[in-house]
């Protein structure tokens, strides 16, 4: 009890305060900007960590990059142009409601589930971590084969269009993704002799190319949609309560899967929204309104990207094990604030580890009021003339991808996934499943050959082990099922044909 | 009288500081270097202990010389880009860059042109040797056991992991194995993501040994759900005092370990090579520097422009050796 106490007085300092406060406002303005991540917001902050106090170094992480993942739906539902990865899978959605007049309605939801999504993981950090992270160290290779295998067939399942165009968007995705040098050979693939692209493609410059950049090139060549009648903005949180209430089913289930995507080391918020979405959309009652502006979506992902941020701490504090690319900075922060991850920080250090819960909690809780304000400010340009916001987007755009290594070839990358997505979609292919494709891709690939090295190059392991076995039946079923489906409904139709030749 | 076109006073405006600094500079840098702010270019992406050893020495920097250090991260192409850009840097000392052991890998791989001689080696700041480890749960007390344990097993049937392919941890093994008399591949490398993943594995039961630098295996040694059985090291750790090096152990003479270190573009004057180096002696007997190293448990070590140059040839050498013997050296 009295480290409780302790942990209050730690964060009650002024300084602490403060470091949540500010670095709360700079992760909703970086998050929001296309092309920044959340994984920027936390890197672009490392140096600042070097002048504070311990909290206050870890609390400014942690706020910026909740913040950060939120504050990446803005953009998407206002412009569809998502601000973070994390963002892209229900975009679309989110921009239908945009267009349908329900703006406000679409950020309340984003802001309260992200809250509560970021206030429940941290109730799942504070009560099982010791638990959660035995789960995760009983992941091999072998269990993330299946589960990448799974997160790749949330493409079709998210899709609106056909399923083999989704399919299609993928694979070139995975194609993508085999460029470079960071491949289990360690080989340069697909390089043609270029230095840049050893490193391979990342997924931000595909992401912002697809998204943003082909948005632009779409506004300059289609007549100026018809403005969104003018009106007073309505309340944010207004409704969100009884959409609680109405999609409470889903909102747990988005809650429970972001903490299980968290926790597995190296799959991270981008995932976790991903699955999320797409069993909102196998499990629904109306699976047809989806894409159309229908909450139940944005409900279940956007909490559970928020919940798999708590989460992705777990292993981070237990066993410096990054759970996501935004913790693997914060385990060097720790070490050089001398709160060394290990079980002993549970015990000899709770005070400092009650102090990190209760800032997790108050930065959810600010998130609230602070991202109000920042909605506001950014539905401004839903009245702002389009030829004056896309000379700004694609500024942006080059920005965010040149900070990201002060490398001039990623702005060459963004133009080349710009003209790619603009092509696609005009074709009718979802960019969403090709970005899914190139943030996936290595994890299949490395899961699966470093398993067959482990095995020597037998596959009984991958039904053998426990846990792989369930997320193997799990995929063959998600596999099987429509095909099945397919089968059981052509059947019933059989008996019927062949009745009026036989007549 | 002609008219003063718009143009014309533009250009001259702006040529004007042009001028001035093209007459001022050389005159400056030969008698107090530097006047100006410094970028120093890091190879790899923010937020790494790469980019973290390269703020710190930035900013210790920053003291020394009284003018700003700024870290530039340059990636891409899996550090060649940014090893690349120090390299074709301008030699007058305003842009320097943390060289990392990778230099003395790509080239053998045939990634790149590029070789240690291409540099001014100005200072080497961090050395940190690999550890052997092993997961709590695995039999072997020792590392004679575990040495015992490889030679018995039919090649190929123990696991290791802990980088890519050819990765620099790869390579330790290579050299520990060979320097036992065995063949490189008698363990099977296992690739993987970084350390991080590989000790995960380890603890998860997937493999067997994980020869990754001691500070990366530290968050699971002090969870008490790994064991290091030795350094490949000359002498032990000061900070983990407990683990014995390979020689004193097993009596096998290898050592190898991942270096950072500070350089410039070939043809820096020597003036401001010597200044440069004089600085970073005392950053790196700083109080300040020996807290933050500590801290994030890696290595301390210095040498100065020559030392680091010579330990860079060696380096080479080694990794020649251990990637031709892997066969994994394409020149």
């Amino acid at each position: 009890m009295s480290d409780l106490i302790d942990g209050f007085i730690m964060v009650g300092q002024m300084d602490v305060l403060v470091a949540i406060l500010l670095s709360a406002i700079y992760g909703l303005v970086v998050g929001s900007l296309p092309g920044l991540s959340a994984t920027m917001a936390t890197a672009l902050l490392v140096p600042v960590t070097f002048y504070l106090s311990p909290i206050a170094a870890v609390a400014t992480i942690i706020s910026a990059s909740a913040m950060a993942i939120f504050s990446g739906d803005i953009p998407g539902c206002l412009l569809r142009i998502p601000g973070t990865p994390a963002s892209a899978a229900y975009t679309d959605e989110a921009y239908a409601m945009t267009r349908k007049g329900q703006a406000e309605m679409a950020l309340g939801i984003g802001l309260w589930f992200s809250a509560i999504g970021g206030i429940v993981g941290t109730l799942s950090l504070m009560v099982m971590a010791p638990a959660l992270a035995e789960v995760a160290l009983n992941f091999s290779s072998f269990e993330y084969f299946w589960l990448a295998v799974l997160g790749l067939m949330c493409a079709t399942l998210v899709a609106r269009s056909s399923p083999v165009k989704a399919i299609a968007s993928m694979l070139l995705g995975l194609l993508f993704s085999c460029i470079g040098m960071e491949n289990p050979a360690g080989a340069p693939r697909f390089t043609f002799g270029m230095t840049d692209l050893l490193g391979g493609i990342e997924p931000l410059p595909a992401l912002v190319g697809v998204f943003a950049l082909s948005e632009v090139m779409r506004a300059l060549a289609t007549a100026e949609p018809p403005p969104l009648p003018r009106r007073k903005f309505g309340s944010i949180l207004a409704g969100q309560w009884s959409l609680t209430r109405r999609f409470q089913w889903p909102m747990w289930r988005g809650n429970v899967v972001g903490i299980i995507i968290g926790v597995l080391p190296g799959a991270g918020a981008d995932m976790a929204a991903w699955v999320s979405y797409a069993l909102s959309k196998r499990f629904s009652k109306t699976p047809e309104k989806f894409g159309t502006g229908h909450p139940e979506g944005l409900v279940e992902a956007g909490a559970s990207n928020n919940a798999s941020l708590a989460s992705g701490w777990v292993p981070a504090l237990l066993f410096g094990i990054p759970g996501d690319t935004i913790t693997a900075i914060a385990i060097g922060v720790l070490y050089m604030k001398g709160l060394n991850p290990g079980p002993t920080l549970f015990t000899e250090r709770a005070s400092s580890m009650y102090a990190l819960y209760i800032i997790f909690i108050l930065a959810n809780i600010i998130m609230i009021p602070l991202g109000i304000l920042m909605i506001r400010l950014a539905t401004r340009v839903l009245r702002a003339p389009r030829a004056s916001i896309m000379p700004v987007i694609l500024m942006l755009c080059a920005m965010g991808a040149f900070a990201t290594g002060n490398n001039l070839f990623a702005i060459l990358l963004v133009g080349f996934f710009g003209v790619l997505g603009y092509i696609m979609e005009r074709n009718g292919y979802p960019v969403a499943a090709l970005v899914l494709g190139i943030v996936m891709g290595s994890m299949v690939e490395q899961s699966f050959v470093t398993s067959l090295i482990k095995s020597d190059n037998s596959l009984l392991p991958f039904f053998e082990r426990p846990i792989s076995a369930v997320l193997a039946t799990i995929t063959l079923a998600a596999l099987l099922w429509p095909v099945a489906a397919w089968l059981i409904r052509r059947r019933r139709r059989a008996p019927r044909r062949p009745a009026p030749q036989g007549g | 009288m002609t008219p003063i076109s718009r143009r014309g006073v533009l250009l001259g405006a702006a040529a004007l500081p042009l001028a001035g600094t093209a007459l001022a500079r050389p005159a400056l840098a030969q008698t107090r270097y530097p006047v100006r702010p410094l970028q120093l270019i890091c190879p790899w992406g923010a937020g790494g202990g790469t980019d973290a050893t390269a703020r710190i020495v930035a900013s210790l920097l920053e003291r020394e010389l009284g003018q700003p250090v700024n870290v530039v991260n340059r990636t891409g192409g899996s550090g060649v880009v940014g090893h690349a850009a120090i390299n074709a840097s301008n030699p007058d000392g305003y842009t320097i860059g943390i060289i990392t052991v990778e230099i003395t890998m790509m080239h053998w791989q045939g990634l790149t042109p590029l070789t240690y001689a291409d540099y001014t080696p100005l200072g080497l700041v961090n050395r940190d040797a690999p550890g052997v480890q092993v997961s709590a749960s695995a039999p072997y007390k020792d590392i004679k056991a575990l040495a015992e344990a490889i030679k018995a097993a039919p090649p190929g049937k123990l696991k290791a992991s802990g980088t890519g392919q050819g990765g620099i941890w790869h390579l330790a093994l290579v050299g520990w194995l060979q320097a036992m008399g065995l063949k490189p591949d008698h363990v099977r490398w296992v690739p993987s993501n970084g350390a991080a993943p590989g000790m995960q594995d380890l603890v998860a039961g997937g493999i067997d040994i994980v020869p990754c630098s001691i500070p990366e295996a530290r968050a699971m040694l002090d969870a008490g759900r790994a064991r290091s059985l030795a350094i490949m090291a000359p002498q032990r750790d000061p900070l983990f005092p407990d683990i014995p090096t390979l020689k004193e152990s097993l009596g096998v003479e290898y050592q190898t370990a991942v270096w950072r270190g500070i350089g410039g573009p070939p043809k820096l004057p020597a003036e401001i090579a010597a200044k440069l180096t004089a600085a970073l002696e005392k950053v790196a007997k700083s109080e300040q520097y020996a807290e933050f190293m500590k801290s994030r448990g890696f290595g301390m070590d210095w040498a100065d422009g020559a030392g680091f140059g010579k330990v860079m040839a060696e380096t080479d050498k080694a990794m020649g050796e251990a990637m031709r013997a892997a066969g994994l050296a394409k020149s």
